[in-house]
């Protein structure tokens, strides 16, 4: 085995049908992407070339600086969320009775397809017939509002399904990496008199660090591209109120037939998030690496 | 190395080529023996649009009985995915023979790229006359017709009769009579009226009535064709009646944030007492089975009422060809083709109503056919309108159209005023220029 693992034909050979693959289907689009998007093009007719002009009219577009706030705010609840579910999952990883049951529990929304998720949050947010409204009516609440409908709440009611779409899956990637570490050093920390919370915040979580940066440029760069609840919820609306950056390149490209202008956001897209998994990288890179 | 390197490359090469060839199918149709295929692709399922798939299939049975070295492919997508594999084909010169479409701004970027054949010559020997006027008209672009309608729409209010009765209330002929109804209901606590705007262009109905009341029959168009102004002060007017509409609270609650199948059901639920919408509602208000008999008995339209000192008459109408059937430019069946959809809009005419409860662009004769009175009562309202103002957002070019959408919504969520509404629309119609 060795002996064949070392050839360099037969490496090749293995490694070519994912290279291929990969760069058929990811890094050919994206060149492509970036050349449309130096076009003026309605994704039918010719393409005129026209240099950097779809750049500038994107720095000048007030609207996508809108989309943008938008991603970045939910990429900000995103962030912040983890802590909830790294505390979650911490109480779960310690030895609590049915842990086994909120884990999947917790996990189940995860397992819904988007659409899915959608069209349920969709019958809770209903202005009259909903669960919410019901249950606000119920209480008294006189005029509850229309949750979808109205601009200034319409973003952070659509965040909510959203973070809850994510929260299995984090507390998965916490929960299994806390139960990597081994019972043996919480064992000693406990002899020498540590609380639960010292252990957890002086033990656990700097030595699942690694995979909580990994999660944050997870959370961060997934919330930045973000398409598919907006997309079926709101479809950006009411007027623009709850667009992010990807469901206004789709709304470019596909409704207005500006294929250009399109791809020239979603190659900015794709540039926007390297920046930012580079900063992160950067900003939480560790002076030495702990171990166990 | 080098060598290597030189595998490596052939290697590759070899994959892409492999991987073209994949893509790099026979554009069009291929002649098989002595007979020649017209590949098909129409939007109307068995699932879900079972008995205009039955009609497609036994006019393609017929047709291809009486063109024996003819064959039809067909192929059947649902309407989303229809649109969006339509583009991706066009943009890679595939477009089947025949196809459908949809009228004025979604055809012109098909036309400019040279991909739609005209049809004059098809509608040439008095096949232009079966057509309602106006209808194959919404598919001329510069003079020549690239699409036979198959459909025709007009959008009357809809109404709960027995709401209206509970109330004592009697259709109204004048706007003012309309929103006394709407503040009896409103008192009442009835929803006046079923909207729902996350779709945008069902508020754009309500907009383009009050501009068509108000401002005459062509001031929109006027605006939108560049003849005229979006900057009339009737638009505006039409505007702020609107915002004076939800301010009465006219509208279900939260409507913009519901599709129009959510707004829909408010009206199909007796929630709400009357709904603007197309007449392709008409088959849920007559024979579909599944809503409940009572309701469909209680069903009603009206026209929508005239405005004091408005320029616009009861008679002029909302509406427009649905979709139209194209042949493609490059087709190698040409002829064939071009036959098959004079035959295919022929029989549908005949077909259509009967049924599948759709109004054909083509005219029909109420005599002669057997129909639910309110489909009879349209029709004979078809044929006296005066005026048919086709769908703005199918007028407008696929950019300004956006911008028209989005502004209506913010239009009804009193988000935008009058004048920056109509101001925002001429500038971003005077930019297509």
């Amino acid at each position: 085995m060795e002996k064949v693992l070392s050839d360099k034909r037969i490496i090749t050979l293995y490694v070519l049908p994912g290279l291929l693959l990969i760069i058929g289907l990811i890094y050919v689009p994206i060149i492509q992407t970036a050349y449309y998007g130096l076009m003026k093009w309605d994704g039918i007719g010719a393409k005129e070339f026209i240099g950097l002009e779809n750049y500038k009219t994107l720095i000048k577009d007030d609207i996508f600086w809108k989309t943008a706030y938008h991603s970045f705010l939910l990429a900000v609840f995103s962030a912040l969320s983890l802590i909830i579910y790294l505390l979650i999952s911490i109480v779960l990883a310690g030895k609590i009775k049915g842990a086994d049951f909120f884990r999947k529990i917790y996990l189940i929304p995860m397992l819904l397809a988007s659409v899915a998720i959608a069209q349920l949050w969709l019958k809770i947010y209903h202005p009259t017939n909903g669960i919410l409204n019901t249950l606000l009516g119920s209480f008294g609440v006189d005029n509850p509002p229309s949750w979808l409908a109205d601009p200034k709440i319409v973003l952070y009611a659509i965040f909510i399904p959203i973070l809850w779409q994510y929260a299995g899956f984090y507390i998965l990637i916490y929960y299994a990496a806390l139960k990597n570490i081994p019972e043996s050093l919480i064992e000693a920390a406990r002899i020498d008199g540590a609380t639960a919370w010292q252990i957890a915040l002086k033990i656990k979580i700097p030595l699942i660090m690694n995979v909580i940066k990994v999660t944050i440029v997870l959370a961060v760069v997934g919330s930045l591209k973000y398409f598919d609840l907006i997309y079926v919820m709101t479809d950006g609306g009411p007027n623009g109120a709850s667009e992010v950056m990807a469901s206004y390149m789709y709304h470019k490209a596909f409704r207005g037939f500006d294929f250009g202008y399109g791809s020239a956001i979603g190659f900015f897209l794709l540039v926007i998030c390297l920046v930012v998994t580079w900063l992160i990288r950067k900003l939480t890179a560790a002076k030495e690496e702990i171990t166990y | 190395m080098f060598r290597k390197a030189h595998t490596l490359m052939a290697l590759l090469l070899a994959f892409a080529l492999v991987l073209t060839g994949c893509s790099g199918k026979e554009a069009g149709s291929e002649e098989s023996g002595s007979k020649k295929t017209i590949k098909f692709m129409h939007l109307w399922p068995a699932g879900s649009s079972k008995q205009q798939n039955l009609i497609v299939q036994d006019i393609i049975k017929q047709f291809e009985a009486e063109n024996p070295d003819v064959k039809v492919e067909v192929e059947v997508l649902e309407n989303e995915q229809y649109k969006n594999k339509i583009k991706v084909l066009s943009s890679s010169n595939e477009l089947p023979d025949v196809g459908f479409t949809w009228a004025a701004g979604y055809l012109q970027p098909f036309v400019k790229g040279g991909l739609f054949t005209s049809l004059d010559d098809v509608l040439e020997g008095g096949l232009k006359d079966s057509f309602v006027p106006g209808t194959t008209e919404a598919y001329a672009i510069d003079g020549k017709t690239y699409g036979l309608p198959l459909e025709l729409n007009i959008a009357p209010i809809y109404y709960n009769k027995e709401i209206f009765k509970k109330y004592n209330l009697e259709v109204p002929k004048t706007y003012e009579e309309f929103e006394t109804i709407v503040k009896t209901l409103k008192d009442n606590g009835v929803a006046p009226i079923a909207l729902g705007n996350k779709d945008r262009w069902t508020g754009s109905l309500w907009y383009m009535y009050l501009a068509d009341r108000i401002g005459g029959p062509d001031v929109l168009t006027q605006a939108i064709n560049r003849e005229g102004s979006f900057e009339d002060p009737s638009l505006a007017e039409a505007a702020t009646e609107v915002q004076n509409l939800v301010k009465a609270d006219a509208f279900n609650k939260g409507f913009n944030g519901l599709s129009n199948d959510e707004g829909k059901s408010e009206f199909m639920n007796g929630n709400a007492a009357m709904y603007l919408m197309g007449s392709w509602e008409l088959p849920n208000l007559t024979t579909n089975e599944e809503v409940p008999q009572e309701f469909r008995d209680n069903a009603g339209f009206f026209k929508f009422p005239t405005v004091e000192g408005g320029k616009g008459d009861i008679d002029s109408w909302v509406g427009g060809p649905g979709v139209g059937m194209f042949v493609s430019e490059n087709s190698k069946v040409k002829e064939e083709s071009k036959q098959f959809v004079k035959f295919f809009v022929e029989k549908w005419g005949e077909q259509a109503v009967t049924k599948a409860g759709v109004i054909p662009a083509t005219k029909v004769d109420t005599e002669k056919v057997e129909l639910p009175q309110l489909y009879i009562d349209v029709l004979n309202e078809l044929n006296k309108s005066t005026n048919l103002t086709l769908f703005a957002d199918v007028q407008m070019s696929a950019s300004v159209a956006e911008t028209h959408l989005n502004l209506i919504q913010s239009l009804f969520g009193n988000e935008v005023k009058p004048k920056d509404f109509t101001k925002q629309h001429e500038e971003a119609l005077a930019k297509e220029e």
